[in-house]
């Protein structure tokens, strides 16, 4: 059992939330786990990437070395394509589809586009629609990209479960349930359109 | 017993407060910053009234952890590794004194830059001090070490430098903590009255104690229980691998398998005979270290006739982070990268806050000095050297804490009139404040912006040294009240700066210009908190 995934994003939009749910599923779950992620200045809006390995061996290197990623999980779409160079071989993009334009030269979405859907394994979802129907809010974004990444995660789908109640625990029933229901809509629309 | 999920730094600052420590000493740095933090949020700490405020600087912080340690107690002073430079006078001569309670020096590098402006690497500056170092390679040593390090401070009577760097800083894994905590140490002054006095007939003794004590620091490093020799069956090549340089090996080998000896450092100075063993045994040896290559120099030589091989010929990269597939290329196994970047996608260098108030100050000042010409704005360390990048390319230097005051005034000396300075007031206080009185002093015609946002900003919003203090600075260090003034920096304000700016280039002496609005990160943060505690009160009533 292991898995290494590169989770991506900007920084501001809260993609440590997605890995600490997963450290702790792993955690509790006698897993071992590293995840190296980005401080400092890239989080003014910068690129930002989150290195998460999970095992059931002992794990040497907080990088993840390049060519051997079995997901990149990006919560803006042109930014999973900024790690491709990490991806292995049959490795799934995982990609939500709404953009953060916060620079003047932003590609057009439909060559974007076309360059995910050119990609030998992805899905391409809207997380943040997603969210605001099955939650009412944008905000639970991030979970249902983990839900749409974990049909390719290597651990049992109750662990991410765990770890949503876990991280959550002192923000009460509602927002755990809240982010436990869009982790089941990002998986669902993933089982359908891998 | 229950792990805890932990980043390198976090490891560290637990370590420390279960190890006995009386206090830690601190200015922001990434990527050092969250020892601090972690230690000021930690219920433990509050419980033990462990010391933990920000200091001004990193030579005052450094300075008050040795007068803890000539108390008799363990102090912790944490740095990011530039920081070290401005700490480095009290540094180089804590070797000399040594140290009564443990003292352990954390410093952070940061190879590949990701936050700064060199990769310079701190166990140099151990080695130049002659101080025992610790480097652990993962976050179960980052936390076991902290406490073994103030053991070792204790026993070699010397301040103990541990060195991280970025990615055990802030890469998080599962941690055991100790079954007991250390209680901290009574206080108990230094038995030698004079040993913290560096008079020269004083401090000549001190060194050479400190020269005889080598062999022992080298004997501990030969025991640590983080040092290591494993076995191998190809001896046509030897590794030694360094802090994390060991993570990066092991990688490659992921059934542990690797045919070559290793020797794994995580202590210096070097075991000596660990060394010895394996470049007698082995035809040639490969250096594995994240950094400078501190090691493979100490072993190559000049003459370079020593089969030694890793960062100096090429084997790895002279610069940047090692990086696992880089090591398992010089191992010799074939590393198959992914796809390529596709040419669509752009950069995103981080950028100012929307509604930042740095940008309020660059717009104006953009516009006065276009007046003037280019070239003459002299910056500092701090989110407002975003000013760098576009739109608005509007600063011409960034070097080190404070350098913006005394480079303006040097430029100013050469005849570069009106010569302006922008720093941040958190920078200011930690190193901008001499400088100015130098100015001061000269009359200098230089502008001084302090750019004031209430706030550490770019390491994450921590409490700032200057905060309701910068007016009576200036007017202290002896600014002309009349050339000292204070706005509200809004866009609706723009006008009122650029009028002061060009009335305050014309005058041929000091100006300070402050213009001031906290910080909006800061401000959400700040309203959170107290949404919080109100929520927090209510919940009681």
């Amino acid at each position: 059992m292991k898995t290494d995934m590169v989770i991506a994003g900007v920084g501001g939009q809260g993609i440590l939330s997605i890995a600490a749910a997963l450290g702790s599923a792993a955690l509790d779950n006698d897993l071992y786990m590293k995840q190296a992620e980005t401080h400092g200045m890239s989080q003014r809006g910068g690129d930002v990437q989150s290195f998460m390995r999970i095992s059931d061996k002992p794990i040497y290197s907080d990088l993840i070395p390049r060519g051997g990623a079995d997901i990149i999980l990006s919560v803006e779409p042109m930014e999973a394509l900024r790690y491709l160079p990490y991806l292995k071989q049959g490795g799934y993009v995982v990609t939500n589809s709404t953009p953060f334009v916060n620079i003047p030269d932003y590609p057009e979405m439909e060559e974007l586009e076309k360059t995910i859907k050119d990609l030998p394994n992805y899905v391409l979802i809207d997380a943040d629609q997603i969210a605001e129907e099955t939650t009412g809010s944008k905000r639970a974004f991030n979970f249902v990209m983990l839900g749409a990444a974990s049909p390719f995660i290597d651990v049992p789908f109750e662990y991410l479960e765990e770890g949503i109640r876990k991280i959550f625990e002192r923000k009460g029933e509602e927002v755990i349930e809240m982010n436990i229901k869009a982790l089941h809509a990002g998986r669902k629309f993933a089982e359908e359109n891998k | 017993m229950q792990k805890s999920l932990l980043l390198g730094v976090e490891a560290i600052a637990q370590g420390a407060i279960d190890g006995g420590m009386s206090g830690v000493y601190a200015y922001p740095g990434t990527p050092s910053t969250e020892i601090t933090e972690y230690i000021q949020h930690s219920k433990q700490a509050q419980q033990l009234n462990i010391h933990r405020d920000w200091a001004a600087n990193e030579k005052t912080a450094m300075e008050s952890a040795l007068g803890m340690s000539y108390a008799g107690k363990r102090s912790m002073v944490c740095m990011k590794h530039v920081g070290l430079n401005v700490a480095a006078d009290c540094f180089m001569n804590a070797a000399i004194t040594g140290a009564n309670g443990g003292m352990l020096i954390v410093v952070a590098d940061d190879p590949s830059m990701h936050s700064s402006q060199n990769e310079q690497d701190s166990r140099v500056y151990g080695k130049f001090a002659m101080m025992p170092i610790l480097e652990p390679s993962n976050q179960q040593e980052a936390y076991d070490m902290a406490r073994f390090g103030f053991e070792l401070s204790e026993a070699c009577e010397i301040p103990v430098l541990m060195r991280i760097t970025t990615r055990l800083a802030h890469s998080r894994a599962g941690v055991t903590r100790a079954a007991e905590v250390v209680a901290q140490n009574d206080m108990k002054l230094p038995e030698d009255k004079v040993q913290f006095v560096l008079l020269p007939g004083i401090a000549r003794k001190r060194y050479k104690l400190l020269l005889n004590n080598q062999a022992k620091f080298e004997t501990a490093s030969e025991e640590s229980p983080y040092n290591s020799y494993t076995e191998g069956t190809d001896k046509s090549m030897g590794i030694i691998a360094c802090g994390l340089g060991y993570n990066y090996l092991m990688e490659n080998y992921p059934n542990g398998d690797c045919p070559y000896p290793v020797v794994k450092i995580s202590q210096y100075p070097i075991p000596r005979t660990m060394i010895q063993k394996i470049t007698s045994e082995c035809d040639k040896v490969m250096v594995l270290e994240e950094g400078y290559p501190v090691v493979e120099e100490m072993l190559k030589g000049y003459l370079e006739k020593e089969a030694v091989i890793g960062r100096l010929d090429g084997t790895l990269s002279r610069d940047g982070e090692l990086k696992p597939e880089m090591v398992g290329r010089a191992l010799g196994f074939d590393v198959e990268e992914g796809a390529e970047v596709p040419n669509l996608v752009s950069a995103r260098p981080p950028a100012l806050c929307v509604g930042c108030s740095h940008i309020d100050v660059y717009t104006a000042l953009n516009e006065v000095v276009a007046e003037y010409g280019e070239g003459r704005v002299f910056a500092d360390i701090g989110c407002y050297t975003l000013g760098a990048l576009p739109p608005f390319n509007a600063i011409n230097s960034c070097v080190d804490m404070g350098a913006s005051v005394t480079m303006a005034k040097g430029a100013a000396d050469a005849g570069l009139i009106p010569s302006v300075a922008v720093i941040g007031d958190s920078t200011f206080t930690h190193s901008g404040m001499t400088g100015l009185l130098d100015a001061v002093n000269e009359k200098t015609p230089i502008t001084v912006i302090i750019s004031d946002n209430e706030s550490i900003s770019m390491t994450g919003g921590q409490h700032s040294s200057a905060k309701g203090k910068l007016e009576a600075i200036c007017e202290g260090l002896g600014v002309e009240p009349e050339h000292l003034h204070v706005l509200t920096a809004v866009p609706k304000k723009r006008d009122d700066l650029k009028d002061l700016l060009r009335k305050e280039f014309e005058y041929q002496g000091v100006s300070v210009i402050i213009p001031r609005r906290v910080c909006v990160q800061k401000n959400v943060r700040d309203q959170k908190i107290k949404k919080a505690a109100k929520a927090k009160a209510a919940a009681k009533a």
